[in-house]
């Protein structure tokens, strides 16, 4: 039964795929006459003017260009091209370090303020003051004060990763059904052994959810970062084939975008599951 | 005067209207004529060469007038004999040529991928810095307010920026006040207004009321120059039109999706938007103003103190790469090199009609304009001092501006001079010309007079 589900499910999505593609491909066919000029005057023109080829790719066209970026994903042409791969790493890179130090600071502050009521309260108004702020409006103010591109990236992913992990890690530990701690409190277990054999189980699934979303953002949030500051990147490549008004390399480079996303998505996805616990 | 002339030629052009020597009527007729003469290949020696003397020459005779009547009545050869005896014209050339130790080889330098940043681009690929023993990454940038954090942090150690960028920062126009530096002119001419495809009929700026149009910068010449070229037709581009600050690439797209109406813009997006067949050339910007410059070449304040022989040997990278851009026939050569994805990121033949001038109009015409885009780096005052009215005229900065000493703080002619010197070289007396502006005379010495010549500008 639920074998035959996947197996609906999968044509489905193929035939969803093949109707998108093929309209896209219909959309995008030249259509405009082929205009009639002197052979000079069209070698200088586009194939825009001369063929009549529409602006927007078709999915050959993004096809192509796809299959030439992943035959040379690590090419390396001095320092404002580089193959896809090298691109990709960077902005992979930059959120590992952004985030880590966001898991770093926001877990062992959540786990304090969840387990603190005074704590709780003292610190919410500066939290929900900092928690709508737009990651990239900190760019300004990271490169002024930082003064340098890169680690201003890497600030601004941690900026902007840290306040779900918080806010999830504070809730979950807050949120430790009370027997649970009343019972370990009756075996008179000390303060840091109650936290790490009985808070942080407990609380575990809630503050990967929270690392969960955190991931998310931060990937959102780099390929905008690195559109804005350049240099290297997935966000710089979009920029930068935008800049020449490469619409094909913008696709591909969403795609890929939506590809490591879905990734890092799923990675922490099975996480999750690894320390979900039945009640 | 170009600082490529040949200083003893005392038939030099002085005005940049009609031909040098003032037998043609343009430029043009002047360099058919010229064909037929045959010019001896320059080499780097004696292009050196050239800057020292035109240098040496200016600061002599300051006087246009006068240096024309001594050339005129000794004759050239005698004039360099002359000069030769006061100043070691072959020791400086070659103290100029060779520099002192340099203080840091690797260096970093940031730009805008556009036309306008050519020289500080293909110096690289062309081997420019190489020869002067330094060891140039070209980095391109996401923006001018990046290019500016980037060398104020010093992740850059001198970057591509819009002329007008060091005054506005400076006067603290649109931002705190840093005071900035500009020791070079990166390109004269070389911008465009381009218009979209369905106001081909449309050609008298008088038609023009209610357009949408875009410039890159507020704080940019395309800005200062679409505004008065709308002011000479009695469109006031406060109140009949709309002029909005929008990226280069974003510009072409939105005249795609017939956002704008037209835009003043730097190449290669006026030809792009011919290659894509969204929009058509309406006039250069070289018509507008012959000579006038744009992009420009700057370093912090910092770096020129603390290390000044890196300086001079950067320095000198560009005036080579230039001079090396001045010629038309390099502009191909160029045009290969700095089309790939690591520099411009643009179809070799979009960036070949820039370049080389002959190009498509987008209305069906191939046009030869071989001046469309020209180099010439040295950063004259006076230039400063117009791009200053034009800020007053819009309003961008209030109250009384002191032209000379801002435009002396900032355009390194005086700084450039004190490198000159330090090279065994005597710069030039002369930091000022006055030029053409649509038929409008500018004389630097009156700038509240030109100032307040004009009908249309914003009550302040």
């Amino acid at each position: 039964m639920s074998s035959s589900l996947r197996f609906r499910a999968a044509i489905v999505s193929v035939a969803i795929f093949l109707v998108f593609i093929g309209a896209w491909h219909l959309a995008t066919r030249s259509t405009g006459s082929v205009a009639a000029m002197n052979p000079e005057y069209a070698k200088l023109m586009g194939l825009n003017a001369t063929q009549g080829k529409s602006a927007m790719p078709g999915p050959l066209d993004v096809g192509a260009k796809l299959w030439e970026h992943i035959r040379q994903p690590f090419y390396d042409n001095g320092p404002n091209d580089k193959g896809l791969g090298i691109q990709l790493a960077y902005s992979i890179a930059r959120v590992a370090i952004g985030y880590l130090l966001a898991v770093a600071v926001a877990i062992p502050l959540g786990f304090l303020i969840g387990m603190s009521p005074l704590l709780s309260k003292a610190l919410d108004p500066f939290i929900q003051i900092l928690k709508p702020i737009s990651p990239l409006a900190w760019m300004p103010l990271a490169l002024y004060t930082i003064k340098d591109s890169s680690l201003s990236a890497i600030f601004v992913i941690f900026i902007c990763s840290v306040w779900p992990m918080l806010m999830n890690t504070a809730f979950g530990v807050s949120a430790v059904r009370k027997e649970w701690i009343n019972v370990a409190r009756t075996l008179e277990v000390g303060n840091v052994r109650r936290a790490f054999t009985v808070i942080l189980p407990a609380a575990a699934p809630t503050i990967l959810t929270g690392m969960r979303i955190s991931i998310g953002i931060a990937w959102l949030v780099i390929v905008a970062a690195e559109m804005l500051v350049g240099g290297t990147g997935i966000g710089y490549f979009v920029w930068n084939e935008w800049n020449n008004l490469s619409i094909t390399n913008v696709i591909i480079a969403i795609f890929v975008i939506g590809l490591v996303g879905m990734i890092l998505d799923q990675i922490l996805a099975r996480f999750t599951r690894m320390v979900t616990f039945p009640e | 005067m170009s600082t490529f002339d040949n200083p003893f030629d005392p038939n030099r052009r002085l005005s940049s209207f009609g031909c040098s020597c003032g037998r043609h009527a343009t430029d043009a007729e002047h360099q058919a004529a010229l064909q037929f003469q045959a010019t001896p290949a320059e080499s780097d020696e004696q292009r050196y060469e050239g800057v020292v003397a035109s240098a040496v020459m200016r600061a002599m005779f300051p006087q246009d007038a006068a240096r024309r009547a001594f050339l005129k009545s000794v004759g050239a050869a005698t004039a360099v004999a002359a000069v030769s005896q006061f100043f070691p014209l072959k020791t400086a050339t070659e103290v100029f040529a060779q520099g002192a130790p340099l203080e840091k080889k690797d260096l970093k330098v940031g730009f805008i991928p556009i036309t306008c940043a050519t020289p500080i681009i293909m110096a690289a690929p062309m081997g420019f810095y190489a020869k002067n023993g330094l060891n140039v990454e070209v980095i391109k940038t996401a923006g001018w307010a990046v290019i500016r954090d980037k060398t104020v942090n010093k992740e850059y150690d001198a970057a591509h920026m819009l002329s007008p960028m060091p005054l506005a920062l400076t006067l603290g126009a649109g931002s705190n006040p840093v005071p900035y530096t500009m020791p070079a002119v990166e390109n004269i001419n070389g911008q465009a207004i381009t218009l979209a495809l369905k106001h081909k009929d449309k050609r008298n700026p008088k038609d023009w009321k209610g357009f949408k149009f875009a410039v890159p910068f507020d704080y940019s010449m395309h800005n200062y120059l679409l505004r008065y070229y709308l002011a000479e037709h009695g469109i006031d581009p406060d109140a009949d039109v709309q002029i909005r600050s929008v990226p280069p690439p974003e510009m072409v797209a939105n005249l795609r999706a017939d956002n704008i109406d037209g835009f003043l813009g730097p190449d290669p997006m006026n030809q792009r938007a011919v290659y894509d067949n969204v929009g058509f050339i309406h006039i250069l910007t070289k018509d507008i103003w012959e000579g006038h410059p744009c992009c420009a070449f700057a370093a912090s304040k910092e770096f020129v103190t603390t290390m000044p022989n890196t300086y001079a040997a950067l320095l000198k990278s560009i005036i080579d790469a230039t001079a090396f851009a001045h010629k038309a026939e390099n502009r191909k050569q160029i045009a290969e090199a700095i089309s790939p994805a690591n520099y411009i990121n643009q179809p070799q033949i979009v960036l070949e009609q820039i370049l080389t001038g002959t190009f498509a109009d987008g209305l069906g015409n191939i046009v030869k304009q071989p001046n469309r885009l020209d180099f010439d780096p040295f950063p004259w005052q006076s230039f400063a001092i117009w791009i200053m009215t034009q800020m007053k005229r819009w309003g961008q900065i209030k109250g009384d501006v002191d032209y000379k000493a801002v435009a002396e703080q900032v355009y390194l002619a005086t700084d450039t001079a004190k490198l000159m010197k330090e090279v065994g070289l005597t710069p030039p007396a002369t930091t000022t010309k006055s030029f053409v502006v649509m038929g409008k005379t500018f004389d630097p010495a009156k700038p509240e007079d030109y100032l307040n010549s004009f009908k249309i500008r914003k009550a302040s």
